[in-house]
């Protein structure tokens, strides 16, 4: 399973469950992020214990982006059955500046940092 | 008579170091003028992170800290100009970024279509005096009931919340035509 533009890759890999996004993710708005918002729903749908959401390669996410992942949270701590760590880089500044308030949408979201 | 919210200051130097990009109004697509915002914000971002030299390691973490903000500012407001413009106005859109040593400038002017003011700033009087990081949580978690809802104002929530930025508008006619409506957004990074 997997989403590719221009600048971005976002795919799964089922052995793992790990999501990896991948590149600079600044589509305009709803509309055309609706393919990647399917592709995670599809994921919380196929219901796996954990998710590994890797951003290690996410340079850019502007902030229709942001609103996209944030959505991804609630939803997946609406559905209780899942855990999830996010998986960010002490490398792309925007990560450490914003990825903590995943954890404010869901406390029990486990973030991990590489450097 | 122009309307101001939040943080505005019309009085700072014309010393600074500043570059400005501008986009004349034009009749193709928004799809295709998209990748011209990250273009143009990535090129801004390379350009200020120029004024910060040193090959310490706190100094590349300090260039690599303020190209990423600056892109994602830049980016931010050409988006939003872009996408609320009001595309019969016939008016450009710019962005200016302007260096100080204690802060940066970001300076966005568009057109805006006259029956969606009202809304915007109803919005932005919650923005200035509500507390940001509530909103953020309120209006993600509204937008999960409901799907068509957009994230408009998310920008600006990231800019105060995560990059400490302070942000202002002016809402002002354009000097020949009292008809055509623009606002000029600033917001201010501190360094």
């Amino acid at each position: 399973m997997e989403v590719i533009g221009d600048d971005y890759r976002v795919w799964y890999e089922s052995s793992n469950t790990s999501i990896y996004c991948q590149g600079s993710l600044r589509l305009a708005g709803t509309e055309e992020y609706a393919p990647i918002v399917r592709f995670l729903e599809d994921i919380i749908a196929q219901d796996p214990k954990k998710i590994f959401l890797n951003l290690y390669e996410l340079e850019f996410l502007n902030s229709s982006g942001i609103n996209v992942l944030s959505k991804f949270v609630i939803k997946v701590r609406q559905k209780e059955s899942i855990s999830i760590t996010v998986q960010g880089s002490e490398n792309i500044p925007w990560q450490g500046k914003s990825l903590k308030n995943l954890q404010r949408l869901m406390p029990a979201l486990k973030l991990e940092w590489v450097s | 008579m122009a309307q101001v919210f939040g943080e505005f200051t019309e009085d700072f130097s014309d010393r600074s170091e500043f570059l400005v990009v501008g986009f004349s109004p034009s009749s193709l697509p928004i799809q295709l003028r998209w990748k011209t915002n990250g273009l143009s914000a990535d090129f801004l971002g390379d350009y200020v992170k120029n004024f910060f030299p040193g090959d310490t390691s706190a100094a590349l973490n300090r260039q690599t800290e303020i190209r990423s903000a600056v892109s994602f500012i830049a980016n931010e407001l050409l988006e939003n100009a872009m996408k609320y413009s009001n595309k019969d106005a016939g008016q450009p859109v710019n962005l200016e970024v302007h260096l100080f040593s204690d802060r940066l400038i970001f300076i966005s002017k568009n057109s805006l279509y006259s029956d969606a003011i009202a809304d915007f700033q109803a919005y932005l009087q919650e923005v200035i005096s509500g507390d940001v990081s509530e909103m953020y949580i309120n209006q993600v978690e509204k937008s999960v009931e409901n799907d068509a809802a957009e994230s408009a104002g998310l920008g600006y929530l990231t800019m105060m919340m995560d990059y400490d930025a302070s942000l202002g508008w002016k809402f002002d006619s354009v000097p020949n035509n009292q008809d055509i409506q623009v606002v000029t957004t600033m917001v201010q990074l501190p360094l």
